[in-house]
């Protein structure tokens, strides 16, 4: 690896200070898990590191039923996991952080870290598009938000201009008999990188359903929200073959590739699949509530 | 020569200083400036698990770890599971079941395994296969590394 400096800031004021100082040539690092990886390939090269993990805004984990989910952008997967209020919230966001490496890499990685990678397959991306999650970023200038969808504009690329940084996750509270799930394929049954991802959340009145998010993941050269995929359901009961339609609007948005994990014509037809398998789940799970 | 670090940490329950340069991973630092060479490099990707430390209490490979990250942290190695001349269970039932061939991938293994049982003492077999997918083995297969941690537990249990 090429020679770096390294800054581990206490506060946010001091790392976005450090950020606007250092420009394109800094980068954040949360667990590492991909960009040393990247750095040893080469393939990313910043020339100093600004550590995120002892950051306290980005380390936040909390929960209320008014505001929801505050999730800070470097808090690792495996707090996220064994949270009791997240596991009973927000199931599918578990299963996605859940799904992400080994049990080693869930001790490193996080939310944020997966997001500002920008990777289209990444899992936590679809799950936290699924449940509407806004993103807070912020710079020396001041703060803005970003909806998840919204975040990466291409493979390794994000909205982040050079002097800002993720600091949190907001999602919103669970709406009474509201559910998520994610499920992802892929050709074994641990460590490998999504074929195809699919999140789900759905709220449901009764039997009609009155909110419906989807999103897709590996399909496209960034992850995406099936807008009118969900919309489809809204006013109508979720059985069959109104999931049947929605999961064939999900499929209209995907633009696969074909790469050594799947053809585009096998990824079109798993969107299908998992389309239909996550909300069936996610309908199943707001029922029970 | 790059500007290089002061870092104090724990090492096994130790408390070590070292200098480091930034670049360096927590790996490099154990290796080739502590001299702990019980912990191996394999993929340098964290893809293998043979790198694997306990750092705060969580199994973590330490090739994707920076050395500096080291600071003020808690930090377990291959060479502290023994105690004096007397094994842990794991590396004892490792040995009774012959649970090894080469040897590169047992440190991790053994590692790997303490930081599972410290959370759950009595995993199910399912649980310590899914608990140890971040180990690869290329020399013997899993079954009989699989048996040797499920009899470590419950000799730990003392069943």
């Amino acid at each position: 690896m090429h020679a770096i400096t390294y800054e581990s800031p206490k506060s946010l004021a001091q790392a976005l200070s450090l950020l606007s100082a250092t420009g394109e040539k800094g980068r954040l690092l949360a667990g590492g898990t991909d960009l040393l990886i990247q750095m040893r390939a080469g393939v990313r090269k910043p020339e100093q590191l600004i550590d995120a993990k002892s950051i306290p805004e980005l380390q936040v984990l909390s929960f209320n039923s008014q505001d929801g989910l505050r999730v800070g952008a470097a808090v690792p997967c495996c707090r996220l996991i064994e949270d009791p209020a997240v596991r009973q919230h927000y199931p599918g966001l578990v299963e996605a952080a859940g799904l992400i490496g080994s049990v080693q890499i869930q001790s490193r990685c996080s939310l944020g870290g997966n997001l500002c990678n920008g990777s289209p397959a990444a899992d936590t991306t679809p799950a936290l598009i699924a449940l509407g999650a806004v993103c807070h970023v912020a710079s020396s200038k001041g703060t803005r938000t970003v909806a998840v969808e919204d975040f990466v504009v291409s493979p390794g690329r994000t909205v982040l201009q050079a002097d800002e940084l993720l600091v949190e996750f907001r999602i919103p509270a669970p709406k009474p008999h509201s559910a998520d799930c994610y499920q992802r394929f892929i050709p074994r049954n641990e460590m490998d990188i999504a074929v195809v991802g699919v999140g789900a959340a759905v709220t449901l009145n009764g039997d009609t359903c009155t909110a419906a998010r989807i999103s897709l993941g590996a399909v496209a050269p960034t992850p995406l929200f099936a807008k009118e995929a969900g919309a489809s359901l809204v006013g109508k009961p979720l059985n069959e073959s109104t999931i049947a339609a929605a999961a064939a609007l999900a499929q209209q948005i995907a633009v696969p590739i074909t790469d050594m994990r799947g053809t585009a014509e096998y990824r079109k037809h798993m969107v299908g699949v998992l389309t239909r398998r996550v909300l069936t789940t996610a309908a199943e799970r707001a029922r029970a509530k | 020569m790059a500007n290089k670090v002061h870092v104090e940490t724990t090492l096994n329950g130790e408390a070590v200083e070292f200098l480091c340069e930034p670049r360096q991973s927590l790996l490099e630092v154990l290796r080739d400036v502590l001299g702990f060479t019980g912990t191996k490099e394999g993929c340098l990707t964290g893809d293998c698990g043979a790198c694997s430390v306990i750092l705060d209490g969580r199994i973590s490979c330490s090739c994707l770890v920076l050395g500096v990250e080291a600071q003020g942290k808690n930090i377990q190695t291959v060479e502290g599971l023994a105690q004096a001349d007397k094994l842990h269970p794991l590396q004892q039932k490792f040995l009774e079941h012959a649970a090894l061939q080469c040897g590169i991938c047992t440190p991790g293994f053994l590692v790997a395994a303490k930081a599972l049982l410290d959370r759950n003492p009595n995993p199910t077999e399912h649980e310590v296969r899914y608990g140890l997918a971040g180990n690869l083995c290329r020399c013997t297969g899993y079954d009989k590394i699989v048996r040797a941690v499920l009899d470590a537990a419950a000799v730990m249990q003392g069943r």
